[in-house]
Order: structure tokens, then C-alpha cells, then sequence
């Protein structure tokens, strides 16, 4: 798995609230066994028209960044990490908004994609600076659970200990589970 | 300090805590179907591993299957590709799997509970959101993503920390005309869709007391949509009921001994939830959806507010927008084009009951596309073998085969751009039915009346 540590870059800003992952990435294109290529099929159809054409009013054209800045209660709905592997494949490092959806919060983590929850309150100051000065370099600091933005001031984000250093390590899960067979089996033989 | 049900099935599947992070938490029931699992069986593969625990572990295809001719091979390419996959994969790990056509085919949230899979107390999982149907059986259930998916394959456990707990309470008799999906829908309205957000709810109360299996299971189903992990209600005798005699179910004197340990299964009187909920089942009434969130929804013959809770105006301007519909339009009355009875919301015989009787000596709306679509073969048999398929086809109506169908359109089942469809299935997100298909959420009752009228309507 890839690492984080800090993300310095400009901001893709998109928002709109309750953001689902039907948006992210649209079930049609769910129907591939493979994990790549999401990332041209991101946003699909706020880019392009029915007819394939591109969407001129699509929020995220002329935007440039690896960190995407969201309306509250991003990532709500369906499971499909396809959500997650879009945003990553499609070279965003982190998501900033005041609320994620579970499962899409626990998918985008274990992608390498880090979920930042600020206050309602930051993410109103944030939005307002980056569509008033949409240069401005947005810093998030993993280590330090910081996210600064000039003109908006620093805040504190919070994230479970184990998946903070699973991030900073490129630790993942399946490899945590896999060295814990022994204790695994052991719950089965007490359990059944 | 007391707990609750879901603490104790919680803490009776902890393997292990680690310090300052989640627990390892032992998995009972894996479900799986053909979108969600390809890329983890590919990984699993690739680290030269097999499924762990194939006997806990049940497959069916269900999102991309079409819904006529399933007698031929599926037309559309991808689908049948994924579909191919899913087959290859269970039989090299050993699983059992319900292929197309199968008795024990449908859609995975309908068919787990139908064929006793499910059971009580357990925690199951599968990479779908709406697997907080099991819920209704007295588990753990919840969605999980396709790397979590391979995590349960590789070892029957997951990572997760336990959330926070809400407790919704409806009290009261439900009106003849107000079905289990007016309930959730008229709870969502109220709470918001990300209102239960980081938690995992319980339902209890009368209203959910009275209510059947199959309802239940639509309360359940739809807990995801006001962002909950998962809902559970405490199962009684009407559980134990439905569980019995089923075909994975644990028969005779196994069966009996593990009712008499589901019997414990409650909430105990002294436990505290993070957050309750009261409502009245006097204040719910037949319920529609008008904009492009679960949570955007108002009696059938109610009007367009002026705003919903959790949605900013730009966010509720775009919605309506979508829809085409206007602040303080009545609802009542509005013109539908296509109908959908099915999914795992409501795709269950209760539902083609409810519809079946609704619209009895009645006839189809000339102009309305009406797509029945059983949520299982079982239920699809039951429809036939109950009579309903007479009454249905007397009506106008053709029953079509079992799957996903026009919930999520993967297959081609969509409804077109700038259509109005009347859905009893979990989204009304944009798109989510096809591109620019704008969905109306109801329950089965409000869609008979919309499949017979052309019109939103209040049930009789």
C-alpha cells in the first residue's frame, strides 16, 4: 500500500452536500473485474453530457489538485469501493468534509485515501477562500492531524491511532489479519 | 450499567482488542455477489491464498442478471463476464452459489434470510450497503467494501471499531394504508440522510413489534440510507418462526437449543443508548420521495417544502432542479411513467401481496411502463403458486424474473432520461436508474395506485 504523510496541494472544491457514491462513480461501470481505470470514469456524468459530450456547467472542470474539498455527508450510499479506487486512481491524496459516510469512510482508508472531517464551521471557511482564491495551497499534516489553509486559518482532524500509522507505514489490514490466524482459530475452537 | 443487544452480539465476536484502535471481529455469515467480489477473489489469488471459511460463505449473482430470457445466455458482454467470474470463483474456493435460474437465486439481501443462510446473534457481512437488512433477524449486519470483502475471504474477521448506538422507538398502530416502507421512509424525512451517521441503530416498539418478517426487513434495509452502519430489531417468536424449517437452518433438537439461546437476545431494560429517537405511528402516512436523497420525502398527498433537514439550499435547489419539481407543488396528482415493484427493499411476496390486492380488478394505466420483479425465485413461485400471478396478469401486469433490475439499472432494466418512475427501491440519487431517470421512492401500496392511475396518489 501507498503511504501518507503530508498532503500539500491546491483544491479541487465541489460544494454539495450528501455527495453519494452513485455521483462518484456510476453503477454502469461497476461491470469490470479489475481494479483499474476508475479514475477516467470519476464524476462521470457531471462531466459529460448523455451524448458523451463534455458537461460546460460540470462543477469540477478547470480545477486542479490532489485534495478534494466536499459538501457535508460525502461518500453516502452504495458500497462500491470503486468510489474510493476512482479517487485514487485519479491521483487525489485526501477528501476534506464536516461528514463522511461509514463505508465509504473505511474503503477510502484502506486505499490510501485520506478522509479529513473537519467542523462545519472550517469547511464554510475553507469554501469560502478556495472560491475566492482558488490557487490557494491547502496543507494536511497526518502526523500532526492538521489541515491548514492560509487565509482560513489551521484545524485539528481526528483519526483512529491503528489506521493513522497503517497510513504513515502503508500498513494495510489484510496483512494485519493474516499474521492473527493463530487467534482466529482459536475464537473458532472456543465458539463452535 | 446495562447493555444492549448489539453489544452483546458485538463482544461475543470480538476475537481480540488492539490498544487505541479497532477490534478483530469474527465474521458468521459471508455473503457475496458478482460486482463487489471479483477484485477481492483476484487478490486473494494473488497472494496465493483460498477462502478460509467457504462453508460460512454463500454466493448469488444478482446486480447485472436480466430480468427476461434468463433461460439464455446474458446478452450484454461485461455482465455476463461478471457473472462467468463469480461462478469460477465459488467453484474453485468451494462455495455455495445459487447461479442464474437456480431455486435458490435472487437478490443476495432476499435470498440469505429466504434459504435460513441468516439466522439470529450473528454478524454478516457482504459488499453491498443494503446487507443492514439482516438486521431484522437480531444481527450484526452491515456493507462492507471490496478490501474488506478479501479480508473476511482471507480470514473470517474484520477490522472495525464499534460505533456509536441510536435507538428509534415508534409506538402506536400503523393506519391499513401505511406499510413498513412508509415507516422508514417517513423515519429518514425526519432524521436526515446522514441523521444516524457513525451509528448503528435499533428499532423497537410496537409498530415494529407487529410488524412481519418481511417488513422488518424493509425497516432494516433501509437504515444505510439515513447513513447508519446497520439496524437491528430484537427477534421474537415471528423470527423464530420464519427461520424454522428453512434450508440452511439448523433443524430439530439443534434448532430448538438455539432458540432457547436467541430467546436472550435484548436490549436489557437499564441500557443507555448514545442517542433515542421517539415517533408516533399516528403522525405516518403513506410516503413519497421529491427530490434526490432518501431523506426528501413528504406524505403522498403532501406539498414540496421549502427545504429538508441535512440539505443546504444550493444542495436542495439542484435536487429539485433534477426533478423538475418546484417548492410548495403538491405531490398528489403528478404524472408517473414508469413503475417498479422489486429489490431488496421490497421485492418480497408481502409486497406482491400488498400490490397483487391493491390493484385487483383494477386495470394498468394505458401510458405507465409497469416492471414486477420478484426478488427471488422462491418469491417468484410463491406469486404463482398464491394466485397472485392471475390476479396481477388479469390487471394488465407481466411479472418478470428475479434480480436488481431497475434499482441500480446494471442491467437493462433502465428507466430513460427525464422519465418519472415511481420506485420501490432504496435511491432516488441522480442517475442512480438510469441517466437522468428521476426517481420517486414509495412503497408498494403508493406504487399500485401509480401503476393503475398514472398518477401519484394516496393508497385506499
Amino acid at each position: 500500500m501507498d503511504k501518507i504523510d503530508i498532503v500539500s496541494s491546491t483544491a479541487v472544491l465541489v460544494p454539495v452536500d450528501n455527495i453519494d457514491t452513485d455521483q462518484i462513480i456510476p453503477a454502469r461501470f461497476l461491470k469490470t473485474v479489475s481494479r483499474e481505470g476508475f479514475g477516467e470514469k470519476l464524476f462521470y456524468d457531471w462531466k459529460y453530457n448523455a451524448d458523451g459530450s463534455p458537461n460546460p456547467s460540470d462543477p469540477l472542470s478547470g480545477q486542479k489538485g490532489v485534495i478534494l474539498v466536499a459538501g457535508n455527508n460525502f461518500g453516502c450510499g452504495s458500497s462500491r469501493e470503486h468510489a474510493a479506487w476512482a479517487l485514487h486512481d485519479a491521483g487525489f491524496k485526501a477528501v476534506v468534509s464536516s461528514s463522511f459516510a461509514d463505508i465509504f469512510k473505511n474503503n477510502a482508508l484502506n486505499n490510501c485515501l485520506l478522509p479529513v472531517r473537519v467542523t462545519e464551521d472550517y469547511l464554510d471557511r475553507m469554501t469560502r477562500v478556495l472560491k475566492s482564491a482558488p490557487d490557494t495551497v491547502v496543507t494536511i499534516d497526518l502526523g500532526a492531524q492538521t489541515i491548514s489553509v492560509p487565509g482560513a486559518g489551521e484545524a485539528k482532524f481526528e483519526i483512529n491511532g491503528y489506521k493513522k500509522e497503517c497510513l504513515m507505514k502503508g500498513y494495510s489490514d489484510i496483512d494485519y489479519l493474516l499474521s492473527d490466524k493463530e487467534a482466529i482459530m482459536a475464537y473458532e475452537r472456543k465458539h463452535f | 450499567m446495562g447493555k444492549t443487544l448489539f453489544d452483546k452480539i458485538w463482544e461475543d465476536h470480538v476475537v481480540k482488542h488492539i490498544p487505541d484502535g479497532p477490534d478483530v471481529l469474527y465474521i458468521d455469515r459471508h455473503l457475496i455477489h458478482e460486482v463487489t467480489s471479483p477484485q477481492a477473489f483476484s487478490a486473494l489469488k494473488e497472494k496465493g491464498l483460498k477462502v478460509f471459511r467457504p462453508d460460512r460463505t454463500f454466493a448469488t449473482c444478482d446486480h447485472n442478471v436480466p430480468t427476461l430470457g434468463q433461460d439464455r445466455p446474458i446478452e450484454d458482454e461485461s455482465s455476463r463476464n461478471a457473472v462467468d467470474r463469480l461462478a469460477e470463483n465459488t467453484a474453485a474456493n468451494g462455495i455455495t452459489y445459487f447461479p442464474l435460474g437456480d431455486p435458490g437465486n435472487g437478490i443476495v439481501h432476499v435470498v440469505g434470510p429466504e434459504q435460513g443462510i441468516v439466522l439470529c446473534g450473528q454478524t454478516v457481512v457482504c459488499g453491498d450497503s443494503h446487507t443492514a437488512t439482516h438486521g431484522a433477524f437480531g444481527n450484526i449486519a452491515f456493507g462492507i467494501g471490496t478490501s474488506e470483502v478479501e479480508m473476511v475471504m482471507a480470514t473470517q474477521c474484520l477490522l472495525q471499531s464499534k460505533p456509536k448506538q441510536a435507538r428509534i422507538v415508534v409506538d402506536g398502530t400503523l393506519a391499513g394504508n401505511v406499510t413498513p416502507k412508509d415507516v422508514i421512509l417517513y423515519i429518514i424525512s425526519q432524521l436526515g440522510t446522514d441523521g444516524c451517521t457513525g451509528c448503528f441503530v435499533e428499532y423497537s416498539g410496537e409498530v415494529f413489534r407487529n410488524m412481519s418478517m418481511e417488513g422488518r426487513m424493509t425497516v432494516c434495509n433501509m437504515s444505510i440510507e439515513m447513513g447508519a452502519k446497520g439496524g437491528i430489531v430484537a427477534p421474537d417468536s415471528k423470527t423464530f418462526d420464519y427461520i424454522s424449517g428453512r434450508r440452511f437452518a439448523p433443524a430439530g433438537d439443534e434448532f430448538r437449543r438455539a432458540v432457547a439461546r436467541w430467546q436472550d437476545l435484548k436490549t436489557d431494560d437499564d441500557a443507555v443508548f448514545d442517542r433515542e429517537y421517539r415517533f408516533d405511528a399516528a403522525d405516518i402516512r403513506p410516503m413519497v420521495t421529491y427530490g434526490t436523497n432518501p431523506g426528501m420525502g413528504v406524505p403522498a398527498d403532501g406539498v414540496i417544502p421549502e427545504t429538508a433537514v441535512g440539505c443546504d439550499k444550493a444542495t436542495f435547489d439542484k435536487a429539485l432542479a433534477y426533478m423538475g419539481f418546484r417548492r410548495g407543488e403538491p405531490m398528489a396528482g403528478k404524472k408517473v411513467d414508469y413503475v417498479f415493484l422489486g429489490s431488496c427493499t421490497n421485492g418480497r411476496i408481502e409486497d406482491f401481496r400488498a400490490f397483487a390486492k391493491a390493484v385487483a380488478g383494477r386495470k394498468k394505466a394505458p401510458d405507465v411502463t409497469v416492471w414486477l420483479v420478484p426478488g427471488s425465485k422462491e418469491v417468484e413461485s410463491k406469486i404463482e403458486s398464491e394466485g397472485l400471478g392471475d390476479v396481477l396478469r388479469a390487471a394488465g401486469f407481466e411479472i418478470r424474473q428475479p434480480g436488481c433490475s431497475a434499482c441500480l439499472a446494471m442491467n437493462a432494466d433502465k428507466i430513460p432520461a427525464g422519465m418519472y418512475a415511481v420506485s420501490t427501491s432504496n435511491r432516488n440519487f441522480e442517475g442512480r436508474q438510469g441517466y437522468g431517470a428521476r426517481t420517486i421512492l414509495a412503497g408498494p401500496l403508493v406504487a399500485a395506485e401509480a401503476a393503475v392511475t398514472g398518477r401519484i396518489g394516496m393508497p385506499v
